[in-house]
């Protein structure tokens, strides 16, 4: 299943990224720089949707208990990491000959900026404990605490009138932008699905290990005999 | 209730009794602030105008060292362990301590603001103000890193590790906490005040009622 989702991602973003990058009409006042638009905005969803699963999967862990809940945790910690980090990245190439900066302290981008630090302590919290069900627990709870951060990333733009522009819907974008969008949307989500459900098997196997039975002492003079 | 003000007299009595840390802490902020002038030279308006923000940073620097101290006593010879066997409900403990480290807490800040005056210049005709804004920035800084050093005083690293994880949660009340700060020294022509102080008292409504909920499992486990 993992497997498959990766492979229909990468179609789905490399049909998506073709649409966006030679289909779709140049946009009117910021030119082809507009087409970062096709990778960053399905970014910014999916880093949200993650963390929002991850969120999910810590609820369940501590609510059902069960490692494969934990499992899917970590593994969905990453992922919303990983594109937070991109998100950031990419939000910077944008703004440069947009905005004339890399970086402005505008509440989006400060609280994304955020979102990825939260999510890198949580999971560096996750490597600094040895016992599987401390982790599984305070990582949990940690995740819920930070979950907070993710309506103030999303209604930022709203709460604060900033530089930042308003969300857009299908009704605010024009028709031709809106299948790029959308493929690469569904690309990059069944993308890092697919990854979180390879990764997460190895954390699984990971913590069975690490749950399974202490390996026996050699009987005294095994070595010598096994010479 | 008997049993929460139980709970909190042995919190204020261990800070008593480690009160020669208190102050180490209260220097480690002093020099901070003392440090921070550097990083914009000696023109006394730009200290005035950013002495809200070294005031919170400092204050924010120093937490982590009471709130990582506050949890030591607890996790020698696995006193938690023992305290969790009384007949108290783990949110008791939890509401009691973060109390006790927002009192200390607000201790620190309202000494470290003699300091900046002296340093930056920044004095306010609203003394009263400024230490309620105090109490709640340290209440925003007390849940959460009362509940994040209770799990990192028991994993590897814990002095890096609460910095880390409580940094970036308490952006929002820095933010708030800073502004109006701010707004205090250099005044309020535009009355802004109050919408950050609403900021700073929701923030800490959501930290203190989670942080209360999710203690009990992080304890318990």
């Amino acid at each position: 299943m993992g497997f498959l989702l990766v492979a229909v991602g990468v179609v789905l973003l490399l049909s998506g990224s073709w649409y966006g990058l030679f289909v779709s009409p140049q946009e009117r006042y910021m030119g082809d720089v507009q087409r970062i638009m096709y990778v960053h905005v399905p970014t910014a969803w999916n880093a949200l949707l993650l963390f929002t699963f991850a969120m999910g999967c810590a609820l369940m862990s501590l609510w059902r208990g069960g490692w494969g809940w934990d499992a899917h945790h970590e593994a969905l910690l990453e992922g919303a990491a990983v594109l937070s980090a991109l998100l950031c990245v990419q939000g910077a190439i944008w703004a440069r000959p947009t905005w004339g900066v890399w970086w402005d302290w505008d509440p989006r981008l400060t609280t994304t900026a955020v979102m990825f630090l939260a999510l890198l302590g949580i999971l560096a919290l996750r490597s600094a404990v040895d016992d599987p069900e401390k982790r599984a627990t305070w990582s949990a709870v940690a995740t819920i605490i930070a979950f907070v951060d993710v309506p103030i990333v999303y209604f930022s733009v709203r709460w604060w009138n900033s530089l930042h522009q308003m969300q857009s819907s299908p009704e605010t974008v024009s028709a031709p932008f809106i299948v790029p969008l959308r493929l690469n949307a569904f690309g990059v989500l069944a993308l890092m699905g697919g990854l979180a459900l390879l990764r997460a098997r190895v954390a699984a196997r990971r913590t069975a290990r690490e749950l399974g039975p202490a390996l026996e002492p050699l009987p005294a003079g095994a070595l010598v005999e096994a010479r | 209730m008997n049993v929460f003000f139980a709970a909190l007299h042995k919190e204020l009595l261990l800070q008593w009794r480690t009160r020669a840390r208190v102050l180490s802490v209260v220097v480690f902020g002093a020099t901070a602030l003392l440090l921070m002038s550097f990083a914009i030279g000696p023109d006394a308006g730009s200290l005035r105008q950013y002495a809200g923000g070294f005031l919170w940073l400092a204050l924010l620097l120093s937490s982590t060292l009471t709130l990582e101290a506050s949890l030591e006593a607890e996790t020698e010879q696995q006193a938690l362990e023992g305290l969790l066997l009384l007949p108290v409900a783990p949110t008791i403990l939890f509401y009691s301590k973060a109390l006790a480290n927002t009192a200390q807490l607000a201790l620190l800040g309202t000494v470290l603001v003699p300091v900046a005056i002296v340093l930056y210049g920044a004095g306010t005709a609203r003394p009263l103000a400024l230490f309620g804004l105090i109490v709640l920035g340290a209440g925003g800084l007390a849940a959460p890193g009362t509940l994040y050093a209770t799990m990192t005083a028991r994993a590897r690293a814990k002095q890096t590790l609460l910095p880390l994880l409580l940094f970036p949660l308490v952006v929002p009340v820095l933010i708030a906490a800073t502004k109006a700060s701010s707004l205090l020294i250099l005044g309020d022509p535009m009355r802004q005040l109050s919408a950050w102080l609403t900021l700073l008292v929701a923030f800490c409504g959501i930290y203190w009622t989670l942080c209360g909920l999710m203690f009990g499992v992080i304890v318990e486990d």
